[in-house]
């Protein structure tokens, strides 16, 4: 079968989602909805057995050929391990939100469409071959994504998290399809393995460093890397399912995954590995330490995924050295980080549900707000305090063995001694354990805030209590996941992850039995991420109990200072800058429009003869002059100087119909029938339009212009009869290429079966001019009624905020 | 202000017709004589013109109860149909193709997908030429 067409199966489904919504009532549409995810995953999980020994499979569908552009399906390790995550969190999400979303108050047609487009663009982003469609499908998830988070967009909040996630989601698309098109340019084809087949020569290209910078902008602004995470604290306006899904799970993993993807082209570079180690660092680090400033649960995970993101990233820079050091430690790195990102969409999944369910069934995400809540939610609680745990990095849960992995691998970069590592390196572990301290310590607070402490119901708009046990389902199937994948990670490891490490690190290894990584629990004493976790926990537990005594210093950073300020200011800036520059020509007078266009098209032109050396005369080929002609010129030029001199519009309009009519005759007198009639009718409807528009049109006046505007007027009015006039000679007197006549005389009975060349010309040799042009015509009509009709009818202006 | 002009109504009533039904001439001579759906529609619209001076717009409207923003659409659609119906014969867009058929009542008659398309281009002009005639005229 071709299973490229399956990529597409969700936004077929999302044509049914609003018939459905209508017509079935009854049944929350989410049912409905959850078979999509639930067929896919059960359809892609039958790819396992094949990837599982190193095989890949491809199915191709062609989309514009002659440019090289296909939809191209590539299953291998990489692929498939995120198709399993958007389809298996997808399921697990849409089961959730049956419960979330209320059947009878939300808008579910348009929210499930907007699900279901992103689930298709997300699997198309990651099984894409052809980085053309591959941008294709990542700026489609940055849409849906919009769509998404706005999807309350009665709320202030919403729409300014939307657009600010849209501007910076796509402003690093744009930056990612530059570094396709020098990729294409450096490897002259569009397809990501061809592109790495040829690794070894696009290295020396004088573009690969700007398309290595190119693509991690692309990978950053979407993975929210620093600086550009401040689009995901606010993205949390999305309703819950769509955080855990989009903004935890899936999503912001399409830039480690482009990352992942083109490692085996970019990784031996210096650059990437400082790049995307040290900003993933850096992330981990600011991520972790802001989320303790935060009040709302949301917030707090975003912040805290922001920071696993880092970590991911920085794992998957550090396995890029591979390509350099032998030493088996950093293919280590590059496992853990498909590791840990499986196990962070399996916790982070359930946090976020667990904190749409506190928001549910308290009325409020404010953890000042909140505590105590362990003897009401009780299974809450247990899911809450697995994932966090996890997310801490404690056994016996799967975030302890990936955390570990990810301290060694730090560790082991002291030891690489290329690219000024050896005198640096040691910053590496310092950052990460530091960062891995807040890491526990806002896990902590998260949990322990919420469930533990005082009850302060007193506080909260609902009296809360469990949640139904739908709801439940959701985070229970994840935190067993992580409990499960502590227990069995070598198991793991072979079915998924060494498969998806090979797809990285393809030249490393023969098939992915061949990494030799066992994943173990209890490394011995001397083992240091075994200490670097007891230090985590020690100062962690300090730090926890006493955030009252710290917290306060976030308050010394001033608000002016911040990302988010200076994002705020840029927009503002732009704003109120363009809108400067645009006012500056913009006068909303047609005249002054007319003015510009004129002017513009009249220079260029003439420039263009000049430069083409085009000014040919050659006066034998002219029609000599009779008595008829020049008699039709003189009334011509008689009522063209009427139009311009008339002092009443009435009599203005007439002479222009005048003008047209004796244009016509022209056409009679050189023998072009169709362009006479055409021109005949085209005058009287025209002079008629005009005598019915008239009355509305204000009576003929200076409008009040100065001397220097009428010079202004006069020299661009001059210019264009000059340019027309040079155009007619100098087009006339070029004989040097062949007309084309002879071909239509030609051909216009045997290949088109007419006899009048210039209707057949119309509706064939050039029907796409004729197409286009009715589509204008029709667009005008349209545009005329629109503006009329709809001014009548204009009301109040709507508050969006109602 | 509207006059009651009996001889313009008389003659636009006569008019009309002769002018209308040369426009349908002229749109099917269209491929071996001058004129086409270009100008057939032009004229069409001239002959509707030549009613709303003589009457007024309500009028029109009764006699010729169109809804002429359909019309467009329809027109556009036609039009782009025939262009994209080319790729369903695995030929590229816009190929046309013409044939010789013995029909009842026309006797030898040749058929061609671009009258088609021109038909689709005489009820764009029409249809979009009405509808701003109407918005604009019918703006008070």
């Amino acid at each position: 079968m071709e299973f490229v067409l399956l990529i597409f199966l969700p936004v077929i489904f999302a044509i049914l989602v609003p018939f459905v919504y209508k017509k079935i009532k009854g049944i929350h549409t989410g049912w409905f909805v959850l078979l999509v995810p639930l067929v896919l995953f059960g359809y892609y999980a039958s790819f396992l057995p094949l990837v599982m020994d190193g095989g890949h499979a491809i199915s191709e569908m062609k989309w514009i050929p002659s440019l090289g552009i296909a939809f191209t399906s590539y299953i291998d390790g990489l692929s498939l391990l995120f198709t399993l995550l958007i389809t298996g969190i997808g399921s697990l999400v849409v089961l959730y939100s049956v419960f979330y979303m209320d059947r009878e108050k939300e808008d579910l047609g348009s929210f499930y469409v907007y699900l279901l487009i992103f689930m298709t663009a997300m699997l198309g982003v990651v099984q894409s071959d052809n980085t053309m469609t591959l941008y294709l499908f990542w700026e489609l998830t940055s849409i849906s994504s919009f769509l998404l988070i706005g999807f309350w967009y009665t709320k202030d909040k919403s729409r300014f998290g939307a657009l600010k996630s849209m501007m910076i989601t796509v402003f690093g698309g744009l930056m990612m399809l530059g570094a396709f098109i020098l990729l294409s340019i450096m490897g002259e084809t569009f397809s990501v393995r061809e592109l790495i087949a040829e690794a070894p020569e696009l290295v020396s290209q004088p573009y690969f460093t700007l398309a290595l910078v190119l693509l991690l902008l692309g990978a950053f602004t979407k993975s929210a890397q620093f600086p550009f995470y401040i689009w995901l604290p606010d993205a949390m306006e999305a309703p819950t399912p769509v955080s855990a899904y989009l903004h935890s799970a899936t999503m912001v993993k399409a830039g480690i995954y482009l990352v992942a993807r083109f490692t085996p082209i970019f990784g031996s570079a210096s650059t990437w590995i400082w790049l995307v180690t040290g900003i993933g660092l850096l992330t981990l680090f600011w991520g972790s330490f802001f989320a303790v400033k935060q009040t709302d649960l949301k917030a707090i995970l975003a912040f805290s995924t922001v920071s696993q993101l880092g970590l991911i990233m920085s794992l998957l820079g550090a396995g890029a050295i591979s390509y350099h050091a032998t030493a088996a430690v950093f293919g280590f790195a590059t496992y853990a980080a498909i590791f840990h990102l499986i196990n962070h969409a399996a916790f982070k999944g359930g946090l976020f549900m667990i904190a749409g369910i506190i928001d549910h069934e308290t009325g409020t995400r404010d953890i000042r707000k909140l505590g105590g809540l362990m003897s009401v939610m009780p299974i809450s609680f247990t899911v809450a305090a697995i994932g966090s745990l996890s997310m801490a990095g404690l056994p016996p849960f799967s975030g302890f063995l990936s955390k570990e992995m990810f301290l060694e691998s730090m560790v082991a970069l002291r030891h690489f001694e290329l690219f000024n590592f050896d005198t640096w390196g040691i910053l590496f572990p310092i950052v990460a354990w530091i960062a891995s301290v807040f890491t526990f310590t806002y896990s902590m607070y998260f949990v322990l805030k919420t469930f533990i402490g005082q009850k302060k119901l007193d506080q909260l708009p609902k009296q809360p209590h469990e949640a139904p046990i739908g709801m439940l389902i959701s985070p229970m199937i994840l935190a067993s996941i992580v409990i499960l994948v502590f227990f069995i990670p070598n198991v793991v490891g072979k079915w998924i992850i060494k498969p998806a490490v090979m797809a990285i690190q393809p030249t490393l290894y023969a098939n992915p039995s061949a990494i030799d990584i066992h994943v173990k629990a209890w490394h011995g004493f001397g083992a240091a991420g075994l200490w670097l976790t007891i230090g985590i926990v020690a100062f962690g537990t300090l730090l926890y109990l006493t955030i009252p005594k710290w917290q306060p210093l976030y308050r010394m950073q001033p608000d002016s200072l911040s990302l988010n300020n200076g994002y705020d200011a840029m927009m503002r800036g732009s704003e109120k800058g363009l809108n400067r520059v645009s006012r500056l020509y913009m006068t909303g007078k047609i005249r002054t429009y007319l003015l510009y266009m004129f002017a513009f098209m009249s220079v260029t032109i003439i420039a263009l003869l000049f430069i083409k050396d085009a000014f040919v005369l050659d006066m034998n080929s002219f029609a000599a002059i009779t008595l008829y002609g020049s008699l039709n010129a003189i009334v011509l030029i008689l009522s063209v100087g009427f139009v311009v001199f008339a002092k009443s519009r009435l009599a203005a309009i007439i002479a222009l119909g005048g003008v047209g009519y004796s244009v016509a005759l022209f056409f009679v007198i050189f023998k072009a029938p169709d362009l006479a009639l055409t021109q005949l009718v085209i005058e009287t409807v025209s002079v008629a339009l005009f005598l019915l528009a008239f009355k509305h049109l204000p009576a003929l006046s200076t409008h009040g212009e100065t001397k220097r505007n009428k010079m202004v007027n006069l020299i661009v009015s001059l210019s264009v009869g000059v340019m027309v006039t040079l155009v007619a000679l100098s087009s006339h007197s070029q004989k040097m290429i062949p007309s084309i006549s002879q071909y239509y005389k030609d051909t216009v009975k045997t290949e088109a079966a007419g006899g009048n060349i210039v209707n057949v010309i119309l509706v064939d040799y050039r029907g796409f001019d004729t197409l286009f042009e009715i589509a204008v015509l029709a667009i005008a009509g349209i545009a005329v009624l629109g503006m009329i009709r709809l001014r009548v009818s204009r009301k109040e202006p709507t508050d969006e905020n109602k | 202000m509207k006059t009651n002009d009996v001889i313009l109504q008389t003659t636009a009533k006569v008019v009309f017709f002769i002018i209308f039904l040369f426009s349908i001439h002229i749109f099917f001579a269209g491929h071996y004589a001058p004129g086409g759906g270009f100008v057939g529609g032009l004229l069409t619209t001239g002959a509707i013109v030549l009613l709303l001076l003589a009457f007024d717009l309500r009028t029109i409207q009764q006699i010729l109860p169109f809804n002429f923003t359909v019309m467009t659409a329809i027109g556009l659609l036609l039009a782009l149909g025939t262009a994209a119906g080319s790729i369903f014969f695995n030929v590229p867009f816009f190929t046309h193709a013409f044939s010789d058929f013995d029909l009842p009542l026309f006797g030898h008659t040749s058929l061609h997908t671009a009258m088609l398309f021109d038909s689709g281009v005489y009820l764009v002009v029409v249809g979009s030429a009405i509808t701003i005639i109407q918005s604009i005229g019918g703006d008070d």
